[in-house]
């Protein structure tokens, strides 16, 4: 029992870490000490968490441009994140690549994508290797509504369904592609049902609900690595911001935003964890304290870190 | 180490093999591969290394070139083949988007081992989608490495470096080329990228160029040679990184100097060339740099229209002649 109680603090833990940062990381953008582009991914902790809490290091995920979370999820350090989004030069990426480029291929994170769709095939690519290598592990690519209508999402499960390869196509159904409502670009509204073109399983679920997602992820992830092939899970949920940070959004409507907001995954499984199974809110206090901490900790960081030298603007362009 | 004569092809079958014998983590990727491809450049291979390991892959240069850079980015060394050139752009965005810039984005923390074999260029009657010679754009994407041999030895020397090469290598194979004979060692050989071979030397007149076309200056250096004007042949053999250093010595030596390509001469590589040795060269010349490349236009298909669009040794001479 104590061993679930841990695995459920440590999901809150998580989707707090990832609310956080990027409450943070919204705050600086508005104070200019972040530039360029955000993409917040407020609203869809449950998915990335749910997800990346049966991974481990030898699995693979790739990412999007709104890839805070599923980084954070997969085992970031939020102290090179914040850094990088400052574009400082103890970033992951030396302030090379920022908000859409944070990588870490060591811990199994084929980064953020500056491009919709373009995690696929790299997923696809890295779920082959897995099997070629017979690690045991899997490939997990995260994408929108909006990016399972690229043509990288036929072509990449198209080849892994025909080579079996381990990889889960999560699609993270919030609705909108960028500005565009899903009844206007997409052909089916489920869209768990395209996996049937390509005759292996879709699955559909609450992506506002961590428990949900974490077992509906942990069966399809347990087939894909006894060798079972990839599949499509679809998760339900709502980007609570813009399309980017400073879009009013104005073309959502209100009556579905509060809906949603009313459903908000982080104060629903804090009160489940309170409520249902009975965890004293002092616990929960200590861990979004310590969580809080290591937030500030990291703005800290990036604030200190220097930039990057311009006398080394040319690094790194080849290996 | 014993040379033995074989065709192009047959040298980038044989570096293939070596290099998938030598290490585990080669593989190769692309349409129809295991019956040898439309070249028949693979031939064979799936007799040895299996179809894991020469994977035949649907139509989809999109997942091709994008699923190589995910399992490169995962620890494999995927070689790939698009079957044209011109299919490049199918999956442009896995190409320059992602594989060329991943190493830099990711602050040199992530290597993306990749070669994309393609055969390229014009003269096999293939019309203006599958003749073209894109390798200009491409250069001007940093993150690639480019080769492109004109020669048996150099095919197979390159590739094996190119597998070896922890960059993505973009390797064009000139179609006219595949049934080409040369010496080429039998056993473990590479060519040092960014180092151009002096195909041949001279003293009145530098010839560049690259691919199939090197051949074709060749033609037409032996019969300037009758003519009592000695051309030298500088082949960079990669594009990328370029031998700077060889060609701005050779063009000290002559004095003069005709860029040869076989893409359209406008927005092609030559003018970079002409370029860089305006700016680095200016002072050895006592000729204005000249360019030789195809018209403005697509690849036309009728065997009189292409032979007329494609840079022949005639041109070549009548371009070297006017400096004289």
């Amino acid at each position: 029992m104590a061993k679930e109680k841990d695995t459920l603090l440590t999901l809150y833990e998580t989707m707090y870490k990832i609310r956080r940062f990027e409450e943070k990381a919204s705050e600086l953008f508005a104070d200019s000490l972040i530039p360029g582009f955000v993409h917040l991914y407020i609203g869809q902790e449950a998915v990335a968490t749910g997800v990346c809490s049966n991974l481990s290091d030898k699995d693979f995920i790739a990412s999007t441009h709104r890839g805070h979370g599923h980084v954070i999820a997969k085992g970031a350090d939020v102290k090179l994140m914040m850094a990088e989004l400052f574009g400082k030069k103890d970033g992951y990426c030396k302030g090379r690549g920022g908000s859409m480029h944070v990588a870490d291929v060591e811990k199994g994170i084929l980064g953020a994508n500056g491009i919709v769709g373009a995690g696929q095939p790299l997923a696809t690519g890295a779920a082959l290797a897995c099997k070629k290598k017979k690690t045991g592990g899997v490939a997990i690519c995260f994408f929108g509504d909006g990016a399972s209508n690229r043509g990288t999402f036929h072509e990449s499960i198209n080849l892994a369904a025909l080579w079996k390869l381990p990889a889960i196509y999560v699609i993270e159904n919030n609705y909108f592609g960028e500005f565009c409502p899903i009844e206007e670009s997409c052909s089916v509204q489920k869209l768990s049902v395209r996996a049937a073109a390509y005759g292996i399983p879709g699955v559909t679920v609450d992506g506002n609900d961590v428990m949900a997602v974490r077992e509906a992820a942990a069966k399809l992830i347990e087939r894909a690595r006894k060798g079972e092939g990839p599949s499509i899970l679809e998760c339900l949920t709502w980007r609570h911001r813009g399309h980017f940070e400073g879009d009013p959004a104005d073309y959502k409507p209100s009556e579905q935003q509060e809906e949603w907001l009313a459903k908000d995954p982080i104060p629903r499984f804090r009160s489940h964890l309170i409520d249902k199974e009975k965890i004293a809110s002092e616990t929960v206090l200590e861990i979004e304290e310590r969580v809080n901490a290591m937030i500030e900790a990291a703005v800290e960081f990036a604030k200190n870190s220097p930039d990057p030298d311009q006398s080394g603007l040319l690094e790194a362009v080849y290996a | 180490m014993e040379e033995r004569s074989i065709w192009f092809s047959q040298a980038i079958n044989e570096a293939l093999q070596q290099e998938m014998r030598r290490d585990p983590n080669v593989y190769m990727a692309g349409e129809d591969i295991g019956p040898g491809g439309a070249f028949g450049v693979t031939n064979g291979l799936i007799d040895e290394f299996g179809p894991e390991r020469i994977m035949g892959t649907p139509i989809s240069e999109t997942v091709i070139l994008g699923h190589a850079v995910g399992a490169a980015l995962a620890g494999m060394r995927p070689v790939v083949e698009i079957l044209f050139s011109d299919f490049l752009f199918v999956c442009g965005d896995e190409l320059i988007n992602q594989a060329a810039k991943m190493h830099f984005m990711f602050g040199g923390k992530a290597k993306v081992p990749i070669v994309v074999r393609c055969p390229s260029g014009a003269g096999v009657r293939a019309a203006a989608q599958h003749s073209q010679s894109p390798e200009a754009m491409l250069i001007n994407f940093p993150g690639f490495k480019i080769a492109y041999p004109s020669t048996p030895r150099d095919a197979k020397g390159l590739l094996i470096t190119a597998i070896r090469d922890d960059n993505p290598v973009i390797f064009f194979e000139h179609k006219m080329l595949y049934w080409m004979m040369g010496d080429v060692p039998e056993g473990d050989f590479t060519v040092e990228f960014g180092k151009a071979d002096i195909r041949r030397e001279g003293k009145d007149v530098t010839l560049i160029s690259w691919g199939q076309m090197v051949n074709t200056c060749a033609e037409a250096a032996e019969a300037l040679s009758a003519d009592g004007i000695e051309a030298e042949i500088v082949d960079p053999r990669t594009l990328v990184p370029f031998d700077k250093e060889a060609v701005l010595a050779s063009v000290k030596k002559t004095g003069k100097v005709v860029i040869v390509h076989e893409a359209p001469k406008t927005g092609g590589f030559g003018g970079e060339i002409a370029a860089m040795i305006a700016e680095e060269g200016f002072d050895y010349l006592d000729a204005p740099v000249v360019r030789v490349g195809a018209p403005y236009m697509p690849v036309p298909f009728s065997p009189v229209l292409e032979d007329a669009y494609i840079p022949s040794s005639d041109t070549i001479i009548s371009a070297v002649k006017k400096l004289f």
